[in-house]
């Protein structure tokens, strides 16, 4: 059986196709990913946007939809996907995926392009408590973006860049768009970039830990989210949090996804 | 990820700036400094805008608006520096500066730093009156509610400066996402067949994902930024609210500018904002020059400043 998780986000549109195959003796299903992808929605409108990264999925995995046993969607735009069967929470995808992918993890920080929260999720990938915050931009990617911007760097650079810095400034600014001008002083001021990406990071990530301290930290913690790709956010986020280590997914954008996949497989059985 | 890394990666090309609006220097060519008893000056070093008021005898005489640069000092020193050019004065010539707004305390010759708050109330006291008792003051990287009795003096006053929504930097923005000319923002925003509901109130980064949904969504750009006016709008009047309006209302600050603002406030407070001929943005120096010209009624006029300050 194949089913399909969709994770229409903000920023960019997720699909994994999973098929689940019985092994002889073990106790549990277990589940293969048959295709990912990813798309940047640009002129399309979400309803359209699902469409394409479905059928492109589709595509290349040499299916037809009928053979998808079942669709489940989760993301902001969510309710946009036409085809799915169901719909979850980011939280409740987000959690059912980290915990398939780290059987340990316990405390979800989920950092999108738009929003930033933490989530509580029981053995089961259950998810029991969750914070986020969803009216401001402050503490989520596209924070960290807009700085990189105003950098100059790409954000892979803007992350390496700020593991060079030994320094700690403090950004008065909160909120995203003060922060710019803010950085834009820095530069001003002959600041080192990697100095300013660091103060920049540590602000995302003292904003994602005040949110995730909410729910309480509970080992293991794992990180999801495109910020995962970021080297010097996660690096901030440990030292925000206080925490030996963070697990850290393969491919962090497609955990929700993933996470709608199985809740979909599961709903079949 | 090459298609994430390409989607990020950084534009350095040179775009047309709409958000940059006029910078202004006047003087009332009816008044002559040289024969005032008492002339004072106030510099507001604004986080977006830098002004400079020059009174004399406790009149508007001149004063100087732009936009504030990277370094305070030198903001201040350019917006005297306008008024100078245009008048002949000199910083020796002035009985007493005080200096007010976000960067008060880097201004290099003022005698004195006093609050915008304060500033601000003093300079609409003067602009509308001393009916004034509710002050909006929509600055460009804060908005505060100020209330003050009759003379002027605040008694009490509520704050945003945590979030650009509801500010003028705000509204960059989305003028220059829009690409409409910031002056234009205002008169564009009723030129629309039906008024659109707001957009995010909250926060400008989504209102900005929110206003491109819009647009592909086939709304005109005038009606998106209504919607934008509509937002902010909504923003104040819950700062508004919190402080509550006693009447005269007046605004001040880049913000009182624009109409597409103005008269959505009014519609939900269902009170007018007073009139006023005189640059809304000048209000917080206009009232650091009024606070000046009392300290040297009481005390007498400061040491001259040097002329290299």
């Amino acid at each position: 059986m194949i089913t399909a998780g969709i994770d229409m986000g903000s920023r960019t549109i997720k699909v994994v196709l999973l098929e689940d195959i019985k092994v002889d003796g073990a106790p549990q299903l277990q589940y293969a990913v048959r295709k990912t992808h990813i798309i940047f929605p640009g002129d399309l409108d979400q309803e359209e946007a699902a469409e394409k990264v479905y059928g492109e999925a589709l595509a290349a995995a040499g299916l037809a939809r009928d053979q998808i046993a079942s669709v489940y969607a989760t993301g902001a735009g969510r309710k946009q996907v036409r085809f799915a069967t169901d719909s979850v929470t980011e939280m409740t995808a987000g959690a059912r995926g980290s915990v398939y992918m780290f059987p340990s993890a316990r405390t979800v920080v989920d950092v999108g392009a738009e929003e930033g929260r933490g989530i509580k999720a029981d053995a089961r990938g259950k998810p029991t408590d969750y914070a986020g915050n969803e009216k401001c931009a402050a503490g989520a990617g596209s924070f960290a973006e807009a700085m990189s911007r105003a950098l100059q760097l790409s954000l892979k650079e803007f992350g390496e860049a700020s593991l060079r810095s030994g320094k700690s400034i403090p950004m008065n600014a909160q909120c995203t768009v003060f922060a710019e001008s803010e950085v834009v002083s820095l530069i001003h001021a002959n600041t080192p970039k990697e100095d300013i990406a660091k103060a920049v990071l540590d602000a995302v990530a003292s904003r994602v830990c005040a949110m995730v301290r909410r729910v309480g930290i509970e080992n293991d913690v794992v990180l999801i989210g495109g910020m995962v790709h970021n080297t010097g956010f996660v690096q901030s986020l440990k030292k925000a949090m206080d925490v030996d280590s963070i697990l850290l997914p393969d491919m962090p954008e497609y955990v929700s996804a993933l996470g709608c996949a199985l809740l979909a497989a599961e709903s079949q059985h | 990820m090459s298609e994430l890394s390409a989607f990020n990666a950084p534009t350095t090309e040179k775009k047309p700036e709409f958000w940059r609006w006029q910078e202004e220097c006047w003087v009332d060519e009816s008044k002559d400094w040289r024969s005032a008893k008492i002339i004072t000056c106030g510099i507001d070093v604004g986080s977006v805008s830098s002004q400079c008021v020059v009174c004399v005898d406790g009149q508007l005489y001149a004063y100087n608006s732009m936009r504030t640069g990277n370094n305070s000092p030198d903001s201040a020193r350019n917006a005297f520096k306008g008024v100078s050019v245009k008048t002949g004065l000199a910083l020796n010539d002035l009985h007493f500066v005080v200096g007010t707004g976000y960067g008060r305390v880097n201004v290099p010759f003022s005698h004195k730093a006093i609050t915008e708050i304060a500033c601000h109330a003093r300079g609409a006291n003067y602009m509308g009156g001393n009916s004034v008792r509710t002050i909006l003051d929509m600055g460009g990287q804060d908005c505060k509610a100020i209330h003050c009795d009759e003379k002027g003096k605040v008694t009490n006053f509520l704050m945003n400066d945590k979030c650009a929504a509801g500010t003028g930097r705000g509204m960059e923005v989305i003028s220059d996402l829009m690409q409409i000319p910031i002056a234009e923002l205002g008169a564009r925003s009723f030129d629309v067949d039906q008024e659109p509901g707001a957009v995010s109130s909250v926060c400008v980064v989504f209102a900005k994902s929110e206003a491109l949904g819009m647009l592909k969504a086939g709304y005109t750009k005038n009606k998106v930024v209504a919607a934008y006016c509509q937002a902010m709008a909504e923003r104040v009047v819950s700062l508004l609210e919190r402080i509550g309006v006693e009447e005269s209302f007046f605004i001040t600050g880049g913000i009182a500018k624009n109409a597409g603002v103005v008269k959505r406030i009014e519609r939900k407070l269902g009170i007018q904002a007073m009139e006023t001929r005189i640059d809304s943005q000048v209000a917080g120096a206009l009232g650091a020059a009024l606070f000046g010209y009392t300290l040297v009624q009481k005390q007498g006029p400061a040491k001259p400043l040097a002329a290299a300050a």
